[in-house]
This record gives structure tokens, sequence and C-alpha cells, in this order.
């Protein structure tokens, strides 16, 4: 029988399975998985409610991040100013609640803050074409600079009169999950959802893949950069407020090398720091191997000396898995 | 009546003049060659037509009708597309995606509208059987031929039923295979009632796919040949300025 046009136009290339096969996140997931059967073989402590409950809450906080990240990273961008942007929005939402505001209005005010810094970002990036790298750089040392003056390097630990509604809302748990962890899940869907089926999403990615050409197709370019900035900057605003709620207390330390943890994170669950690729859940499971190896490394007896090598171990494994699956693509 | 004229265009800029006095006009369906050595002004032709600039004399009429072209949205709304040399495609991106690029079909209303993929996905292999190519909607352009990226290129202008498709050097840069599958592309196109200019290095690509081949140099038009009047040898001649004039 002879194949027509419209079957070959019409056929699937890969199975579910062929594709799955091929995802760098399913990778990890399984490295994961595997780890998780180890840990909970060679130690009693592991597979503990309470520890459980811990590296739940501990990864949440870069893996939200690593969700905003996604997007400046699909694009084709780079952002290192969210561990300082982090600092400054939970310094802006400790000193307001501190000055008496409503747990509501710091809220806002922490959440503008990282807006604003998103913006000023992007702006620079996106209308005077700056390298997203020096851009954001400068931006590192800008940010937890203004939290240093907003705080005058003071540590803030009374939270005004919503003080324990802020120390339940990063705290708390509802159904034995933690409560960071339930806000996480939420963004992490919400992530995928705009990646994948919104126009917003769609533009990103092509942008990432090659500017030029959104250009000629009449995408709106600087407009969807300087957005992605500012999903950035609300990331680290949204994780410095859980932080703060979490730990009690915001000193101007907060956040230091929180970047480079987040990119990591980013990077191991499959994005690409030359744009074009990346997904919501691969953020979520690069920011769980990263609390996986830490959480281990503790439980095992292992000096926590050794924990950055083995977190930019796997950060090698992770491009290498790009690299081979780019040479193979190529023959 | 010609779907697109252009009449006695020029574009200087400064004191180089690129386009000196030229009119052309174009049937519905036809496909012109135009031919030229570098620097003899076919890419600022192309371009006051695809409304990247705007002509400094002259009139471009589309339908009959005077047409301000004045910027590439414009030239699109007129029903003119064009593919780009380098295509423009995404390669991360699937070729349903590339098609659509910049105009995506979407559901729902507002903040809940959504990509409506399968509506995408069957456009794309609608066109696809248009042009009959054996590109699928599905796969990523980075995984594609050459003649098949083209496909891309070519099927994205279909979406709009344009009047005029501009084409830049669509067979430069790929294998000998496939520029017969893009001049087939071509073919379907213009049995469409498309219109088509085809800038292009490649004597025998004119000469096995165009109606007419039009041939500057430095900026003026020398020749204004029916394909079955011409040969390659005296397109040569226009070109590199041995013959002057026909």
């Amino acid at each position: 029988m002879t194949i027509t046009l419209e079957q070959t136009i019409a056929k699937q290339e890969m199975t579910l399975i062929s594709r799955m096969l091929r995802s760098q996140t399913f990778w990890v997931i399984i490295a994961i998985i595997c780890a998780c059967i180890y840990l909970s073989i060679a130690s009693s402590a592991f597979l503990t409610p309470r520890n459980l409950f811990n590296i739940t809450r501990n990864f949440t906080f870069t893996a939200i991040i690593a969700l905003g990240m996604t997007f400046v990273i699909i694009s084709g961008g780079i952002d290192l100013s969210v561990g300082s942007t982090l600092c400054l929005c939970s310094m802006v939402l400790g000193v307001t609640m501190h000055a008496g505001s409503s747990l509501e209005m710091g809220i806002v005010y922490a959440l503008l803050a990282g807006l604003a810094v998103g913006a000023f970002n992007g702006y620079l990036v996106a209308f005077l074409k700056f390298p997203p790298f020096v851009v954001t750089l400068g931006m590192l040392s800008i940010a937890r600079s203004i939290a240093t003056v907003v705080s005058q390097n003071q540590t803030v630990f009374q939270f005004g009169p919503d003080h324990d509604r802020l120390l339940a809302l990063g705290g708390g748990s509802t159904f034995g999950l933690a409560n960071p962890v339930i806000y996480t899940i939420i963004l992490a869907i919400i992530t995928a959802l705009a990646l994948r089926f919104t126009r917003f999403g769609r533009y990103v990615f092509a942008i990432g893949g090659n500017e030029h050409a959104a250009t000629l197709a009449g995408i709106p370019v600087r407009a969807v950069k300087i957005a992605v900035y500012c999903l950035s900057g609300l990331s680290a605003a949204i994780a410095g407020i859980i932080e703060t709620g979490w730990l009690g207390a915001v000193t101007t330390n907060i956040g230091t090398g929180m970047e480079l943890q987040v990119i990591a994170a980013a990077v191991i669950g499959g994005a690409s720091l030359v744009g074009g690729a990346g997904t919501a859940l691969g953020a979520l499971v690069g920011a769980a191997l990263l609390e996986i190896i830490r959480n281990s490394l503790g439980l095992l007896g292992i000096n926590a000396f050794w924990q950055g090598t083995f977190i930019g171990g796997a950060i090698l494994v992770a491009v290498t898995f790009e690299r081979v699956q780019q040479l193979r693509s190529r023959d | 009546m010609p779907v697109l004229e252009l009449d006695s265009i020029s574009k200087h800029f400064g004191a180089i003049q690129a386009v000196n006095n030229v009119s052309l006009s174009i049937e519905p369906g036809e496909v012109v060659g135009l031919m030229g050595d570098n620097g003899a002004g076919k890419s600022t032709l192309v371009k006051m037509i695809a409304g990247n600039f705007l002509p400094s004399a002259g009139q471009i009429r589309i339908d009959g009708q005077g047409a301000h072209l004045a910027h590439p949205i414009a030239a699109r709304r007129h029903g003119i597309e064009i593919v780009h040399q380098d295509l423009a495609l995404c390669n991360n991106l699937t070729a349903a995606a590339n098609v659509f690029l910049g105009r995506e079909a979407r559901k729902g209303v507002g903040v809940l509208s959504y990509l409506d993929y399968p509506y995408m996905y069957k456009r794309a292999g609608e066109l696809f059987m248009e042009l009959k190519s054996e590109t699928r909607p599905r796969d990523l352009i980075k995984q594609m031929s050459g003649g098949q990226r083209q496909a891309v290129a070519i099927a994205r202008t279909m979406l709009s039923k344009p009047k005029v498709v501009l084409m830049d050097e669509p067979t430069a840069a790929i294998s000998v295979r496939q520029v017969a599958e893009v001049l087939n592309h071509i073919k379907q196109l213009r049995d469409q009632g498309v219109a088509i200019v085809l800038i292009s290095h490649r004597m025998p690509d004119v000469f096995t796919v165009a109606d007419r081949v039009v041939v500057l140099r430095r900026g003026r038009k020398v020749a204004d040949r029916r394909i079955a009047d011409s040969s390659p040898e005296e397109v040569t001649g226009l070109i590199t300025g041995a013959i002057e004039q026909v």
C-alpha cells in the first residue's frame, strides 16, 4: 500500500514514551527517585514525616524563583538580581509591617518593589539593548544596597499588628503540607499553563528561539521582554514574603547567592541558557534535586563543605545531557 | 487588471540613487523573476513593496488603488506577504507554531483565551497539503530539511490568502533536490492565483518557474521580457551590462 501525502503529514513522529525518554526533566525525576530509595535505605531519618516536611518546604523558595527565572531564560535572558531582589522585597515587607502596615498592604508593597526591580531590568534590556547579564549584575548590587539602606542594616523581627498572620502564612501548614509547598504548586500550575497555552508564553519561546524572526512576525518583543523580567522580580518578591513568614525575621543577608541556586535549578530542569527551552515542571524538579542533595549530605554524615561539589556536579551532568542530545539531533 | 503596479518608483538614500524610475506591473497568478547583480536595487525595490520604506517618488498601486505602505503591517494588510531570505523561523518551535507566529489562533475570551492547538495543527496540515510538501505540523523546525523549512515559510504567507508574495532568494542555501521541491511550492502558490515576485541569482530557477523576467542594473529597469522570448545568455548579458538594454 502506498502512503499518501495526507498520511505522512498526519503522522506523529514521536510517541509519548520516546518523547519522555528524550526529556531531561524525566531523567532528573528518575535521579530523584533513585536518590530517595537509596536514602530511605541508608538513613533511617530520611523517610520520617518531619524530614519530608522540611525537604518539601525548603525547596520551595528556590523553586518559586526558578519558575520566574524560567520565563527569563526561555526568552534568552538571565536574571542575576533575584537573590538581592528577594532581600529587598523581604525588607520592604518587614519595614512596612513593623511600622504598622497590615499584612495585605505589606505584601502589596513587597510585590510592587519586586515589580519595580523587574521593570527596571526589563527596560534596560529591551529598550536600551543592554546585555541582561550586566544589567542584572548591577541590580544584584543595587537591590541589596537599597535593602540595607531601608533597614539601616537592622534585623527586623517585629512585624507589627499582623505579626502572627505573617508567620502563619510562611510557617504554617495545611492538610499536612507546609503552606509554601501549596503556593509553589499553585504557581507552578499557573506557569505551566501560561507557557503552553497563552499567546504570551508562545511569544517568550519565539523570542528565545529567534528574536529577529519574532520581530518580523510582528511580536511586541520589547513589551514581552519587560514582562519576563517583571515576572522574575515578582517571583523573587513572593519567595521573599513566604521566606520572611517562615523565618520570622529578615536580615540583609537573606537570599545571598540564591541567584546561582535558582539558575542551577532551572538548568538542571532542562532550561537552556541560549534560550528557547524550559518548563515549569523542570524548574520544580531542578530545585527538588538540589534540596535532596543538600538534605542527603547531612543525613549521610558527609561534610557539608562538599555540598558545592555535588551541586556543581549535578549542573555539569545536566549540561552534558543537553549537549549529547544536541549532537545526536545533528546527525 | 494587474494586482500590483509600480508607477515610476524611485528611491534615493542621500546622494545614492538606489532605485531609479522603475515601473512594473504583475497580474494575479503571474511569476516574475527579479534579477540583477549585487547592488542593482532588487532588495530596495522589494523592501518598498513590503513596506520597509516608502519610495522617494512614484506610486505603488494594489488592485488599481494607490497604497501607502509605510510599515510591514500595512503591506500585510494589503495582502502582500514576504518570505525572507533567512526564512525568519524559530528553530525551537513546531512547524504549525511558525506558520501562525504572530497570528496565533485562540479560543475563549480576554484573559481566559488560550491557544487553539487542534485548529492550528489542522490548518497548518492543510496548507502543507496544498503545497504538496511532506511537512508535519508537529515537527520542530530544527529537525527539518531546507526544503521543508521553505515550505513552512511559504505556508505562513498563505494563511491570510495573499495577493502578492515576495520571495527573497528562496533557493540560495538549499540542496539541488530541495530546489525542485521549492520551485514546486512556488507553482502551487501561483496556481492559486497569487502573484509572485521571485528574487534570485539562479538563472535555471527563474527560467523554470517564472513567466517574465525583470532585470535591474544600477537602479534602473533594463529589461522586462517574457521568459519564452528570452534566454539565459541574454539575461546574463543584461545583468552584467554586456547588453545595454532591450
